[in-house]
C-alpha cells in the first residue's frame, strides 16, 4: 500500500500546475450551458491548447498519437486540471474518451490516421449514437438497421439521448447488421460505424431536459449512406468493440468530478458558516459525513487506478462499484446544498440549483444504478443471471 | 503510487486467515458463544506467538516490527472470523510495552473505549486507560504496572485514579461480556490506532456478511430457482459489496496516511458497512436469519457494539465537519 507519487510523477504534476497557472487566465469566458455552438468552440479551443502544450490524449497510446501516460499520471492530470478550475472535457467527451480509444484499439491503420489526429488537435467533435427509444438499459435490443448496398450501409432508424448531436462532425453509431432471430442472439448482429453527421437523411431534434436546457437530442436516420470502410471491427462484432470502449471508461471517468465535489463541499461549508446554517448540528454533521464519503471515493479511485495499472491499463469491474456510490453521493451533495441555501434553493440563478437538477441524471446515464447493481451482483459476486 | 497490497501484506493476511480458520472455525465460535464470550487462553497465547499482538512492536524489542497497514489487515481477519476478546486493547498494550501483552500471556482490556462499560473485565489481567498519547496500566487486582509511554501524539491524556467499581451487565453481544462502570465518561479524543483497528474489524465483518449472504442466495431456492437470481436479492448483495469496498478503501488509506480525520472517516464508513451489511444479510437469510443458530446476529450485535466504541458516528461526523471548516 503506497499512496505517494514518484519523483517523476511529482515533476509531471509541478510542470502541469505551472502550465495551467499560465494558460487558464487566457481562456475566453465560459459559454452558457445550453449554448452548444458556443460550447463546441470553447471546448475545441481548450483541446487545441492542450494539444499545443503536449497534453492532448494523455492516456492514449503513443502509436495513436497520445502521450502514453500511466494511469497515475492521468489521475494527476485530472486532479490538477479540476483543482485549477480548467475546462471539463465537454463536447470532446465522446471523441477523447469513447470513440478515440475504440478506434485506437480496434481500428485499421487508415482509420486511426483519419480520425484520431483531428480529435486530439481539437478539429472534430464526436457524438454517441448508442441508445434508442426501446434500447436504453437493454442496449443490445437496438433496432436501427443497416443494409449493405455495394460499398455502403444504408441506415434507417432512430437514436435518442445523443448529447450535442447538432454540433458534432461524427457519430459513433451502433447499428444492427443482422436481425435478431433464433440463430442470432441479440448481442450478435451489431456493428460499430463512424457516421459523418453531414450525411443526407439525418435529422436532429433537440430534447429539453428537466434542467430546462437542450442537453441532448433525438436523431432520425432515413436511408443514410455510410461507407462500409467506416466500420470499426468486424461486421456483427460491434458489441465486443463497444465493451472494449466501456471497460476503458469506468476506471477514471469520474476522477475529476470527485475532486469537483470536494471543492463544492468546501464551498458549502464556507457558505454555511457565513449564513449561520453551520450552527445547525444536523446539517453540519451531514456535511461532515459527505466529507468522509468523498474522501473514501477518492481513495477508491486510487485503488481502482492501481488495479488498472497492474492490469495493463484496463480497469476492472470496480468501476461499477464506484459509479453506484458516487452517483448517489453526488445527489446527496446537492440536496445538502439546498439546505445550506435555505430559501435560495428555489432560485435557478444559483449555480448549485442547476447542478442539483443535473445531478439527477447520474443514477441513469451510462447504465442505471439498477443495471450497475446487476453487473456487480453477477460479474463480481457471481450470483446467477435472471430477472 | 501503488495502493494495492504488497506480496508480503497479502501473505500476512492469508497467514492470519488460515490461522483463524484452523483455530477459530464455526465450532470454536459456537463454543465461545457457549461460554459467554470468555477468552480462550490457549488461543490467546497462540495469537501472541504468531505475533498478532506484537505486530507493531519494534524488532529490537522482540516484536514483528511492522506498521499500521499490516495491523489493519490482521484485525480485518479477526473481524471476519468474529474472534472474541479484547484484541485492540491487548494489541495496543503490547505496542505500549505492558508486560505479558505481546506474547499473549496476559489479557488486557481497556476502560475508556465504551462510555460506562468495560468489556472482558472478569477475564482480563490488566486494564488500561487509553486516551491520546499515553496509557496507564493496572492489573485488575489493583497492583500497578509500569508501562512505557507510547509515541507522543498531540492529544490530551487521562490517568484514572483508581480502578472503577465494576458490576456485571447483560451484554447484547454474546461474545463480549460487559461490566458497568458507574460515572465513567469519555473525556478526551481516543487513540487514532484504536479507532482504526476497530474500523478494520468492522470491515472484516462487513466483507464476511457479504460472503454469507451471497453464498446463501446461491443455494437457497424459492419459486424453483436460487433466490440470488431475483433482482431484489441481487441488489441487496450488490449494495453490501459497495459498502464493503468503499470502507475498505477508506480504512486502508487511513492506515497509510495515519491522518486522524481520515481515520475518523474510515470508522464512520466501516461502522455503517458492518451494521448495514449484517442487517441486509439477515434479510437475505429470511426467517433463518432471525434464529440463534445462524451466525448473522453475532455479526450484527458485535457491529453495533464496535460502533459505540472509541468513536461514535456523530463524533466522527463532527471531526469531519471540523476538518472541512478548518480547510477553508
Amino acid at each position: 500500500m503506497d499512496l505517494t507519487c514518484t519523483e517523476e510523477e511529482e515533476t509531471f504534476r509541478a510542470k502541469l500546475r505551472e502550465w495551467l497557472w499560465q494558460v487558464l487566465p487566457k481562456l475566453p469566458p465560459k459559454p452558457d450551458p445550453g449554448d452548444w455552438p458556443g460550447r463546441r468552440e470553447y471546448d475545441l479551443g481548450w483541446q487545441r491548447m492542450l494539444y499545443d502544450a503536449g497534453y492532448a490524449g494523455l492516456h492514449w497510446p503513443v502509436d495513436a498519437g497520445g502521450q502514453g501516460a500511466t494511469p497515475t499520471q492521468h489521475l494527476i492530470y485530472l486532479e490538477e486540471t479540476e483543482r485549477a478550475g480548467a475546462p471539463y472535457v465537454g463536447a470532446n467527451f465522446v471523441g477523447l474518451l469513447h470513440a478515440g480509444p475504440t478506434i485506437a484499439a480496434e481500428g485499421t491503420a487508415e482509420q486511426r490516421a483519419r480520425w484520431l489526429p483531428p480529435v486530439l488537435r481539437g478539429d472534430e467533435v464526436w457524438c454517441q449514437g448508442f441508445s434508442e427509444p426501446d434500447a436504453g438499459s437493454d442496449l443490445a435490443s437496438l433496432r436501427t438497421k443497416a443494409v449493405r448496398d455495394g460499398d455502403s450501409y444504408v441506415i434507417t432508424g432512430s437514436k435518442i439521448w445523443t448529447s450535442h448531436a447538432e454540433v458534432a462532425d461524427w457519430c459513433e453509431l451502433l447499428v444492427r447488421t443482422e436481425p435478431i432471430g433464433p440463430s442470432a442472439p441479440k448481442h450478435r448482429g451489431i456493428s460499430w460505424l463512424a457516421m459523418p453527421m453531414d450525411a443526407p437523411g439525418i435529422t436532429v431534434r433537440p430534447l429539453r431536459t428537466l434542467a430546462g436546457s437542450a442537453e441532448f437530442a433525438e436523431m432520425f436516420l432515413d436511408e443514410v449512406r455510410v461507407p462500409v470502410a467506416n466500420r470499426v471491427g468486424e461486421e456483427n462484432d460491434g458489441w465486443r468493440v463497444t465493451m472494449v470502449t466501456l471497460s476503458f471508461e469506468r476506471g477514471t471517468a469520474f476522477v475529476g468530478e470527485v475532486v469537483a465535489c470536494r471543492r463544492t463541499l468546501g464551498e458549502l461549508a464556507r457558505t454555511a458558516q457565513r449564513n449561520g446554517r453551520w450552527d445547525d448540528p444536523v446539517l453540519r454533521r451531514r456535511l461532515g459525513r459527505l466529507n468522509a464519503e468523498f474522501s473514501a471515493l477518492w481513495r477508491l479511485t486510487q485503488w481502482n487506478v492501481s488495479e488498472a495499472q497492474n492490469a495493463g491499463g484496463v480497469p476492472g469491474a470496480g468501476g461499477s462499484v464506484f459509479k453506484l456510490r458516487y452517483s448517489h453521493a453526488r445527489q446527496e451533495l446537492y440536496d445538502a446544498a439546498a439546505e445550506v441555501l435555505g430559501g435560495d434553493c428555489v432560485d435557478l440563478a444559483h449555480e448549485w440549483n442547476q447542478d442539483r437538477l443535473s445531478s439527477l441524471s447520474y443514477t441513469i446515464a451510462a447504465g442505471t444504478s439498477q443495471i450497475q447493481q446487476n453487473i456487480a451482483a453477477e460479474r463480481i459476486l457471481g450470483l446467477p443471471k435472471g430477472r | 503510487m501503488d495502493f494495492r497490497l504488497t506480496d508480503e501484506q497479502r501473505a500476512l493476511r492469508n497467514g492470519v486467515r488460515e490461522l483463524l480458520a484452523g483455530r477459530f472455525g464455526r465450532d470454536a465460535l459456537r463454543a465461545a458463544v457457549g461460554r459467554e464470550g470468555t477468552v480462550d487462553r490457549a488461543l490467546w497465547r497462540e495469537l501472541g506467538e504468531a505475533g498478532f499482538f506484537s505486530l507493531r512492536v519494534p524488532e529490537a524489542d522482540g516484536g514483528v516490527g511492522l506498521g499500521l497497514p499490516e495491523a489493519v489487515l490482521a484485525f480485518e481477519e479477526a473481524g471476519r472470523a468474529l474472534l472474541n476478546g479484547p484484541l485492540v486493547a491487548t494489541h495496543l498494550a503490547a505496542t505500549g510495552g505492558v508486560p505479558g501483552a505481546a506474547d499473549g500471556g496476559r489479557v488486557v482490556t481497556c476502560d475508556t473505549q465504551l462510555p460506562g462499560f468495560i468489556p472482558h473485565f472478569a477475564d482480563a489481567d490488566v486494564s488500561v486507560a487509553l486516551h491520546g498519547a499515553s496509557m496507564e496500566g493496572r492489573s485488575t487486582d489493583g497492583r500497578s504496572l509500569q508501562a512505557r509511554p507510547l509515541q507522543a501524539r498531540s492529544m490530551r491524556v487521562r490517568y484514572p485514579k483508581d480502578l472503577p467499581t465494576a458490576r456485571p451487565a447483560r451484554s447484547m453481544d454474546p461474545l463480549t461480556p460487559l461490566h458497568r462502570i458507574p460515572g465513567a465518561a469519555r473525556t478526551a479524543p481516543p487513540r487514532p490506532d484504536a479507532v482504526l483497528l476497530t474500523a478494520a474489524e468492522q470491515l472484516g465483518s462487513a466483507a464476511r456478511t457479504t460472503e454469507m449472504a451471497v453464498q446463501y442466495a446461491k443455494e437457497r431456492e424459492q419459486f424453483g430457482r436460487p433466490i440470488g437470481g431475483f433482482q431484489a436479492v441481487k441488489h441487496l448483495c450488490a449494495q453490501m459489496l459497495v459498502r464493503t469496498e468503499v470502507s475498505r478503501s477508506a480504512v486502508y488509506a487511513a492506515a497509510v496516511t495515519e491522518d486522524f480525520t481520515e481515520i475518523a472517516g474510515a470508522k464512520l464508513l466501516a461502522d455503517e458497512a458492518a451494521v448495514r451489511n449484517a442487517r441486509d444479510c439477515l434479510q437475505v437469510y429470511g426467517g433463518m436469519g432471525f434464529t440463534w443458530e445462524a451466525d448473522v446476529h453475532l455479526h450484527l450485535k458485535r457491529a453495533w457494539l464496535r460502533g459505540a466504541m472509541w468513536l461514535t458516528a456523530s463524533e466522527a461526523e463532527e471531526i469531519q465537519a471540523e476538518a472541512l471548516a478548518s480547510a477553508l
